[in-house]
């Protein structure tokens, strides 16, 4: 039977589950004690855990993000809330500095076993300070692990994943997801039937998705579209459209950009020699560029097309709904940019 | 909240220090002082590289208020981080060698001289970005209170963090959960090339610092490794296991955060390269009559702890122990290429593997 869980659910349910397994591990950010959370996710955690497990901060990234890598360092396990990953750029010292690099700096002595965790991407007209992608930026520091889900399910395997890995690990979220699932997936994409909700903690107690495992979202045979997070819905969106005019494609979700799991792609590449890759950041120096390099440099061979990218446009995100719609990789662009890979006129 | 200690109105902490502590304090500060004589040396023969911080003239202030604490008690600090780390515990051999960049160094030739980690005395790093280290204390006080462990967290900041956003979030969230801290200002007056008055809203009067979060104020002379001691042993013991209401416990116990402000003066540059223009030569000879190895030494002698030769004796092993250490550094091989892969990940992936703890920690685990 389906579960009917929404996405900001299956975040919670990962957390408390570790939170109960594992002492050291704690909640700590704006508003996610006494509001119950900005966006809800943290909802109840609180009454369950008390505040010294559940702790709001002062609007303090720098403070508060630096405190969970020195509190990881000394043993604990940090889940550190951005309310949203624009404001994670005040703490980047922090972040990009002291997380990712202190095990190497202290040759080994020292790990950072964190979270950090948050809205990431444009989308409800907030301008362009709010609107940030995040994970350009952050998936080329080694050190980290990016992970970018895109369904409860993975959702909550891969923050589970996360609270137990020993490095630090940015989990970006998406507020425009937050509410999906909100009746069940028999709504939202028969692609995705019976991939929708996690196991519950009774019934896996261990549910953890691996970090570096690509999911094949929708198999097809004729064109790979590469995505991961918010997009892997523009692309299965696209998917349907192309199914009415007899394109069949396959739909991969990354899951984790960092590490990435560049064998799954390559072996799809091979089957429907042509590739397609969304990404919701910025085109110069993306994501979807470094998989489209990596692309070439395995299977350029296979290849009939060149691999095209289908980016978030390379302005900064407008706030007028219509212009912000726009800028995103969305699924028209998509259908587009598989045509075009196809030489379909 | 916010009483002023000097530590000279008080009964003296160290009045209560026996001949044998007051000789290791000495010990350390010369142990220290010769290191960094041997560490400028190693810098201007190109053994040493990147960026070099000597600790000369500011001894008494790692040595009195370490001397202060309990050995498990953490501690974290900025880039001028050689005093820290010797005082803490940590061998000559392998604080030298990881400024030589070498496989021995306590981070494996991969930190350098701004980076002395050492797990096994609790030294939780050099820190290279200002005023970085002081969210990361924060975090090292509030494991402590979360985990119930009675410690306090001493967080080292030149008077040049003190500008730092880092430096004032990380205040506030020591003040509001009432954190087992002790921010403590080694005031040597210059952010590299900038005098504190140039750059510091009221310089003049740091209290104030402390005082608008609410916080335990107190000021020592840094440069008389007794009277840091007598500030800093009352406190530390003040704040040591400080709880608070805000994270649910019934009793609160302990003073919460303090902020100390030790006055002290480099002897030397901000770094090797400087050529110190923005102070006089005269200025720097009248700190240099307060050295604080001098002045210690003056006071063993006078209520004869020790002879003139006993002195001589350790300075002389001083100096051995610190050529020992560039001996060392030089026999010690650098790591291997493969090294540069290691320790990059705790759960490696891909090109990365996991790596063997430095061998200092192997040593001593």
């Amino acid at each position: 039977m389906t579960r009917e869980l929404q996405f900001r659910d299956a975040l919670r349910e990962a957390m408390i589950e570790e939170m109960v397994r594992d002492e050291r591990v704690f909640l700590m950010g704006e508003e996610v004690a006494e509001y119950n959370g900005a966006y809800k996710v943290s909802q109840g955690m609180l009454e369950q855990f008390g505040p010294r497990r559940i702790v709001d901060t002062p609007i303090s990234e720098t403070g508060f993000a630096g405190l969970g890598v020195g509190a990881a360092m000394y043993g604990l396990r940090p889940i550190i809330e951005f309310m949203s990953w624009s404001f994670c750029l005040v703490a980047a010292d922090q972040i990009i500095n002291n997380a990712p690099k202190m095990l190497y700096m202290s040759g080994g002595q020292f790990g950072c076993p964190i979270v950090f965790r948050g809205n990431n991407g444009a989308g409800g007209q907030l301008g362009s300070t709010h609107s940030w992608c995040v994970e350009s930026m952050f998936a080329t520091v080694p050190g980290l692990k990016v992970a970018i889900p895109s369904t409860p399910r993975d959702a909550k395997g891969l923050l589970k994943a996360a609270i137990r890995d020993n490095d630090p690990v940015f989990n970006l979220e998406s507020e425009r997801m937050l509410g999906l699932g909100a009746r069940g997936d028999r709504d939202f994409s028969r692609y995705l039937h019976g991939k929708w909700a996690p196991p519950s903690v009774e019934e896996d107690s261990d549910f953890l998705i691996p970090f570096g495992v690509a999911d094949v979202k929708k198999e097809g045979t004729d064109c790979t579209i590469v995505t991961a997070g918010r997009p892997v819905h523009f692309a299965l969106e696209a998917a349907e459209h192309l199914e009415k005019e007899g394109i069949n494609v396959e739909v991969i979700d990354c899951r984790t950009y960092r590490p990435l799991d560049i064998e799954t792609i390559v072996r799809s590449v091979k089957k429907t020699n042509y590739c397609v890759v969304v990404d919701q950041c910025w085109p110069f120096a993306s994501i979807a560029s470094e998989i489209a390099m990596q692309i070439y440099e395995r299977a350029m061979d296979d290849l009939d097309n060149k691999v095209i990218r289908v980016n978030n446009d390379d302005v900064p995100a407008a706030y007028s709904f219509p212009l912000e719609q726009e800028m995103l990789p969305h699924a028209r662009k998509i259908c587009e940019a598989v045509r075009s890979a196809m030489y379909v006129a | 909240m916010t009483t002023v200690t000097s530590g000279k109105s008080m009964t003296r902490a160290s009045d209560s220090l026996d001949a044998a502590k007051l000789l290791d304090m000495l010990r350390m500060m010369m142990l220290i002082r010769r290191f960094e004589e041997r560490t400028a040396q190693s810098f201007m023969q190109k053994q040493i590289g990147g960026f070099c911080h000597i600790y000369i003239g500011q001894e008494a202030t790692a040595v009195g208020s370490i001397f202060a604490l309990n050995p498990g008690d953490p501690v974290i600090t900025a880039y001028r981080d050689h005093g820290h780390a010797l005082a803490r515990g940590m061998h000559p051999n392998h604080c030298m060698a990881e400024m030589f960049g070498k496989i021995t160094g306590c981070a494996k030739g991969k930190g350098g001289s701004m980076h002395m980690f050492d797990r096994a005395h609790h030294m939780y790093g050099g820190h290279a970005i200002v005023g970085g280290q002081c969210p990361l204390g924060v975090g090292l006080a509030f494991a402590t209170m979360y985990l119930g462990e009675e410690k306090v967290t001493v967080c080292y900041l030149g008077d040049g963090a003190l500008n730092q956003g880092a430096f004032h979030e990380a205040m506030n969230l020591a003040a509001i959960w009432r954190l087992p801290i002790i921010f403590v200002v080694e005031n040597n007056s210059y952010s590299m090339g900038t005098h504190i008055a140039r750059g510091t809203s009221m310089a003049n009067d740091l209290a104030t610092k402390a005082h608008s979060y609410g916080m335990h104020y107190a000021e020592c002379d840094g440069m008389d490794v007794l009277n840091t001691y007598d500030v800093f042993k009352p406190l530390a013991d003040s704040v040591r296991g400080s709880t608070s209401k805000a994270m649910g416990v019934k009793e609160e116990k302990g003073i919460g955060p303090a902020f100390v402000n030790c006055k002290t003066y480099r002897f030397k540059g901000h770094s090797m390269s400087d050529p110190q223009k923005y102070r006089s030569k005269d200025e720097v000879a009248q700190f240099e009559q307060k050295d604080p190895i001098n002045s210690l030494v003056n006071h063993l002698i006078e209520r004869n702890h020790a002879t003139q030769e006993q002195i001589e004796a350790m300075d002389e092993r001083a100096k051995q122990i610190a050529l020992d250490a560039v001996k060392f550094a030089n026999e010690s091989p650098f790591p291997g290429v493969e090294e540069l892969y290691t320790d990059v990940y705790s759960q490696p992936f891909g090109p990365y593997k996991v790596g063997e703890l430095p061998i200092m920690l192997r040593e001593n685990p």
